[in-house]
């Protein structure tokens, strides 16, 4: 196998020798696989909440607590932080710096930091309105599943400041490429997750 | 104790915790038996230290194994844990049967209470910490040897893989010396493992054990699963594979799947017990089906996720014993594959009986039965590779043939229960008992008896021993026999299973056979250990330094025994299955390559015991409430994690000088073996050499 075969797409690890690219494919895709794992867990945890919605036990209901307007404006904040971290993922293949890219990581965190704060205020203002995970089997499942979104947001933000750290002290070595190119794996794939949350938290409480 | 400072220092422990207090404050027999146990424990600890510290091993122990990246160690010392597992686990069930044997109309030895725990730690155990650390431990040691790779993709994410599952088993065995256990079931139901009706620290210690665990067996299914994908030497394509390496391939691939629906059902009862969610409570909107869904959406794959490897090594010795190619590989890796999808699409015959209509009984009812197909149709692909083969009745071969009458009888059993209306009758009994592990001793521990007597020579170098392997294969069957029998009599007479106390006379006569067959069981296990102790002494008898002790058919067969660190000094090309085996018959094998080139091999590291140290002593403080150590024990896995991504020295080099020096000893080796042949394998001429024969 010749090194261009197995050159990952995202990646450019240079004229790097030929054991360098085979680790990087196991590598990326071993994350892929990691992805698979968690998504079974988000799946399960949306197929809990389903089975939950009813279990409002006389408490708040979806229609009454959920705001769409916020919930909307937290999507674009991540939707937009993904598309941001596409332009960093752009820059590490392209340029032969990495200002552009840690400039472009910053705003990435920036943004996810934005959209976690929002996030925040939002639980803050269920809770004043009474809607606690404490309260109903429904509410329970809610603050289950979005809080974990959530908490990957902030362990994906808390990667981000590390890999920053490390371009700075490594430069672009194989090794803080392929990881930054599993940030951005994982980065979409909370982007993914939070669509469908928006979807089928958000939107389908209005519904009822 | 309850005031001040020692409730944030101690959380809810308090001295009645400890079983000899308890003991001490009401001498029955069942705590005595407790404060036995605990005693056990730390003696057994205290002479573990003490000895290390005598030999002055300290060094080694922590240099070759447990900072240890090498697959092969790693494998190693999962089987060592199973087998400590094991003998807790079966003491356990010993004194369940005796406790059923001595309490028919009379209340026994042991209480009530105990009883539960007895049988909630003796299955969570033997699933958790005796059957998946030992097929994890096989499919360490051997799967890479028989794909051609020096490594597994992720070499120090096995090691966390490890250390997570050494550190939940460590919480096991801590739960018997401070406070209790579950007394839940290896299932852990809600309601009744809710704060409402357990709010003592036992389901809380089965939550953090179980959820350690099987976050471990996820990052070890994805490991192999990209191992196996990614690193096979160039040449062994997917249907050149060992089937061995296709049951390693499916079972990875169910534990990435399989896993993560335990991890939620323990977390989501975990909010429950530790924030008051109402997930699983009988009140405010809770579910407790969902639970039941949960669990055993994770546990019927897990089934086949313990049973696949156990068909694979059966596999590799029916057809090294039979001298034959394996007949119908493709229709088994097909099976094999079949099982593994299948298992996921029977989840609901573990509550028929639980209230869904009886439509969806029947379309899980009719997708169970479909899985004794696959599963025929490897029972008739084994007998045709031991048709007209020259079979040797070695112990591997004689567990594989145990295996296979068993099973099957296990299986019809399946079929019984896999009828909703069969299944209305013999609901919860000893029926249910007896048929889950008629399927898992033959599928499981057998099978990994048999790849431990089979691989156990290339791993240490020397063959164990064949008199004491066949008292303990013996009494591994006829203790099977005489326990598991008597419970299908009883089942269908309607005994109730975890029943404490008996009150129908008529059971007494099965209820001392099956004790008796407990009895028996224990004793295989003890053969065992003597087997390893006689093994050990008589090493030198019995060495197979040449590495092809049973005229072997895969790669791991051509190399060393044991393997060096580095496995392949010149990764070998694959031209068809079972290469090693026709490389042999044309004299292609043991043939020093034209030149050696450097290895790299990583580095040790201490990652993986850290953070199985800190997910214990998180999972500790987290049962006492202990919050300075759960959150110390989160924050440092965390800071150990990130302090690890900035190591860069992590690979060493291994010298082609050097190589050539360990290579060309083997080899020297080799030319002095004298080749046996098969017949007289089992004797110590056998220097692993094999006598070319047609």
């Amino acid at each position: 196998m010749s090194a261009t075969e197995v050159r990952h797409p995202g990646l450019n690890l240079g004229d790097t020798d030929e054991v360098t690219h085979e680790e990087a494919g196991s590598a990326v895709f071993g994350f892929w696989v990691f992805l698979m794992s968690d998504a079974v867990i988000f799946a399960l945890l949306f197929a809990t909440y389903g089975v939950m919605l009813r279990g409002t036990a006389g408490g708040p209901t979806p229609a009454a607590i959920y705001k769409i307007g916020s919930a909307f404006i937290e999507t674009m904040i991540l939707l937009t932080s993904s598309f941001t971290f596409g332009m960093a993922s752009i820059a590490m293949k392209h340029e032969t710096g990495y200002g552009r890219l840690l400039a472009w990581m910053a705003v990435t965190l920036a943004l996810g930091l934005a959209f976690l704060g929002m996030e925040l205020h939002d639980f803050a203002t269920m809770f004043g309105a009474g809607a606690y995970p404490t309260r109903s089997g429904f509410l329970s499942a809610f603050f289950a599943l979005v809080p974990l979104h959530g908490l990957h947001v902030f362990f994906g933000s808390v990667w981000m400041i590390v890999m920053m750290v490390q371009v700075l002290v490594f430069g672009l070595d194989a090794r803080v490429k392929i990881n930054i190119l599993r940030l951005g794996l994982f980065w979409h794939f909370l982007d993914i997750v939070w669509i469908v949350i928006f979807s089928v938290v958000y939107l389908q409480g209005l519904i009822a | 104790m309850s005031q001040g400072i020692w409730p944030a220092v101690l959380g809810r422990f308090d001295w009645t915790a400890l079983p000899f207090v308890r003991a001490w404050d009401n001498p029955t027999a069942s705590e005595i038996i407790g404060a036995g146990a605990a005693s056990v424990v730390i003696i057994g600890a205290v002479v573990a230290i003490v000895l290390i510290t005598w030999l002055g091993k300290w060094k080694y122990l922590w240099s070759e194994w447990l900072t240890s990246l090498d697959h092969k160690k790693i494998g190693v010392m999962y089987i060592v844990l199973a087998f400590v597992m094991l003998a807790r686990a079966l003491i356990e069930a010993v004194l369940m049967r005796m406790q059923q044997a001595s309490a028919i109309n009379s209340p026994g030895f042991i209480s009530p209470d105990h009883f539960s725990q007895l049988f909630t730690t003796h299955g969570s155990i033997m699933i958790f910490f005796m059957a998946m650390p030992f097929l994890t431990g096989v499919i360490n040691f051997v799967t890479p040897l028989q794909i051609g790779a020096r490594d597994v993709a992720f070499p120090l994410l096995n090691s966390i893989s490890l250390w997570l599952t050494g550190g939940a088993a460590g919480l096991m065995m801590v739960s018997l010396v401070v406070g209790r256990f579950s007394t839940g079931g290896w299932s852990g139901y809600p309601p009744y493992t809710e704060l409402a009706f357990s709010p003592d620290v036992g389901p809380d210690y089965w939550i953090w054990a179980v959820t350690l665990g099987s976050v471990g067996s996820t990052l070890t299914g994805l490991n192999f699963a990209v191992t196996i994908y990614k690193m096979r030497a160039p040449g062994m394509h997917l249907m050149r594979m060992p089937l061995f390496v296709w049951t390693a391939l499916c079972t990875a691939i169910m534990m990435i799947f399989a896993m993560p629906p335990l991890t939620v059902a323990t977390a989501l009862l975990a909010l429950d017990r530790y924030l008051g969610f109402h997930f699983f409570t009988n009140d405010l909107g809770g579910n407790m089906m969902n639970y039941a869904n949960l669990f055993w959406l994770f546990g019927h794959p897990e089934i086949y996720i313990l049973i696949l490897p156990a068909f694979g090594v059966y596999s590799e010795v029916v057809s090294t014993f039979s001298s034959k190619e394996l007949y119908g590989y493709t229709s088994l890796t097909i099976a094999t594959m079949a099982i593994a999808v299948l298992s996921f699409t029977v989840w609901v015959h573990h509550f028929f009986t639980m209230g869904q209509n009886a439509d969806i009984n029947a379309v899980f009812g009719i997708a169970t039965m479909t899985i004794g197909v696959p599963t025929g149709v490897k029972i008739y692909d084994w007998i045709w590779t031991m048709f007209r083969g020259r079979v040797r009745f070695t112990v591997p071969m004689l567990y594989s043939l145990a295996f296979m009458m068993t099973f099957v009888v296990g299986g019809a059993t399946g079929i019984i229960l896999a009828v909703p209306p069969l299944d209305f009758l013999v609901h919860n009994t000893v029926f249910l008992v007896a048929h889950f592990h008629n399927v898992l001793i033959p599928g499981l521990l057998y099978g990994m008896l048999a790849g431990y007597h089979y691989w156990f020579p290339k791993a240490f170098g020397f063959r164990l021993n064949e008199k004491w392997g066949r008292i303990a294969f013996g009494c591994w069957v006829i203790g099977f026999y005489l326990a598991f029998m008597p419970l299908y009599v009883l089942g269908a007479a309607g005994m109730a299973r975890r029943t404490q106390e008996v009150f129908e006379s008529a059971f007494r006569p099965w209820l001392y056979i099956a004790g008796v067959g407990a009895l028996v069981l224990l004793a295989a296990l003890a053969a065992l250990f003597v087997q390893l102790w006689v093994s050990i002494r008589e090493r030198d008898a019995n060495r197979v330094t040449a590495g092809d002790p049973w005229d072997g058919r895969s790669l791991e067969w051509s190399i060393s025994a044991p393997p060096p660190e580095y496995n392949y000094a010149v990764i070998p090309q694959i031209h068809s299955r079972d290469s090693f085996y026709a490389g042999k018959r044309k004299g292609e094998v043991y043939a020093p390559p034209a030149q050696y080139h450097d290895i790299e091999m990583p580095k040790n590291s201490m990652t993986g015991l850290v953070i199985g140290i800190c997910g214990a002593a998180a999972a500790f403080g987290l049962v006492w409430h202990i919050w300075w150590l759960a959150l110390l024990g989160v924050l440092a896995i965390i800071g150990a994690v990130i302090a690890r991504s900035f190591a860069r020295d992590i690979r060493r080099t291994i010298p082609a000088a050097e190589i050539e020096r360990t290579e060309a000893a083997w080899l020297r080796t080799v030319a002095d073996a004298t080749p046996i042949p098969r017949q007289i394998e089992t004797t110590s001429a056998n220097q692993g050499l094999a006598e070319i024969a047609a």
